[in-house]
């Protein structure tokens, strides 16, 4: 830590801390409005306000929480409990792997912890579009406003339940998709193997919703599926040279 | 209810956030292999296109709405805009269109 200045921060982390912020606030109302109907399910289960708030504070996390808040409702054994999480939240595996090595290797372990604690598709999304190597202060940024709104948006669900017009939740529910298109767009445009994969992926991915059996799977088992499967057909077909 | 939510809340987050920070703190060093270095090269942008499609047409109350908002994004996006812009335009699409589309 010798290379802080007066302020406490060095002046790029704080551009990164900025930007961060900056990018994070369209992930933070998209999260409130998904969040808040998330605590509709909570509530359902039996959650306090607080516990609501902590739920998706230490998990931040729409098909996991909603899965895990269906098994309390259930008063399902703990191993289940377990069991969904992991299967629900099992793409996050990957993309900690890919954001390890976005890290400088001797970045400390302090800065992949808290990068780590808010691995969701969205700030990976915007973490990943980022040259490397990755400031974690970027992260920070986003989780800094990101965080409050996906959990505080809980809890107001769960005290609010259905007070938003169903024309606005049904306007904001695209702000996340919006912001994917914004990152996977201009990089499918300038690269001709990048381009041609988001097509297939978009192919595949609807062809997985309506095909018998695999569309049986749950939504996040099929993004790992075809998540694993299309990359590693890219992988083998156009490895990248550095 | 024989358990306690308080129990349900310590095992959910305890098997996210050891997900979430496994890899990242395990895997200190740079992967040589060239293979596993493009597979997660492409995860990013391959990930995402799942997420969207068709996602994003279910997301509204009408598919046709969704729809637009999908071109729009995508238009937009393709020229260009701001990550905030191409989320904004997204919204507004929608909304505006329902009112057309939702008596």
């Amino acid at each position: 830590m010798t290379s802080l200045n007066k302020s406490g921060l060095l002046s790029t982390h704080r551009q990164a801390l900025q930007e961060g912020v900056r990018d994070g606030m369209p992930i933070a109302l998209g999260y409130f409005v998904v969040a808040f109907t998330l605590g509709i399910a909570a509530r359902n289960a039996g959650l306090s306000p607080f516990q609501g708030f902590l739920a998706s504070f230490f998990n931040n996390a729409s098909a996991g929480e909603y899965a895990a808040f269906i098994v309390i409702a259930a008063d399902r054994p703990y191993l289940e409990m377990a069991l969904i999480t992991l299967v629900a939240n099992a793409r996050y595996l990957l993309m900690s792997c890919v954001l390890s090595q976005r890290f400088s290797p001797d970045a400390s372990i302090w800065h992949r912890i808290f990068v780590g604690f808010d691995v969701t598709d969205e700030i990976f999304g915007i973490s990943a579009a980022r040259p490397a190597p990755l400031d974690p202060y970027y992260n920070y940024g986003a989780m800094l406003v990101a965080l409050p709104g996906w959990s505080v948006g809980t809890a107001v669900g769960i005290i609010a339940g259905n007070a938003l017009p169903a024309a606005v939740v049904s306007a904001l529910s695209v702000a996340l998709y919006g912001m994917f298109l914004a990152i996977i767009i201009p990089p499918a445009r300038k690269n001709r193997v990048i381009g041609m994969f988001v097509a297939i992926a978009f192919a595949a991915s609807f062809a997985a919703s309506v095909l018998p059996v695999i569309s049986e799977l749950s939504g996040g088992t099929r993004t790992i599926l075809l998540t694993v499967i299309l990359a590693a057909v890219a992988a083998a077909k156009y490895p990248r040279d550095e | 209810m024989t358990h306690s939510i308080w129990m349900y809340l310590l095992v959910m987050s305890a098997v996210t956030l050891s997900i979430r920070i496994l890899p990242l703190t395990l895997i200190r060093r740079q992967i040589k292999s060239r293979f596993i270095r493009s597979f997660l090269f492409y995860v990013p942008y391959i990930t995402l296109a799942v997420m969207t499609f068709p996602d994003i047409v279910h997301a509204t109350q009408t598919p046709a709405s969704g729809l637009l908002a999908l071109l729009v994004g995508t238009a937009m996006a393709w020229f260009g805009a701001s990550l905030f812009k191409v989320s904004a335009f997204c919204c507004v699409a929608v909304f505006v269109a329902e009112r057309f589309l939702v008596g």
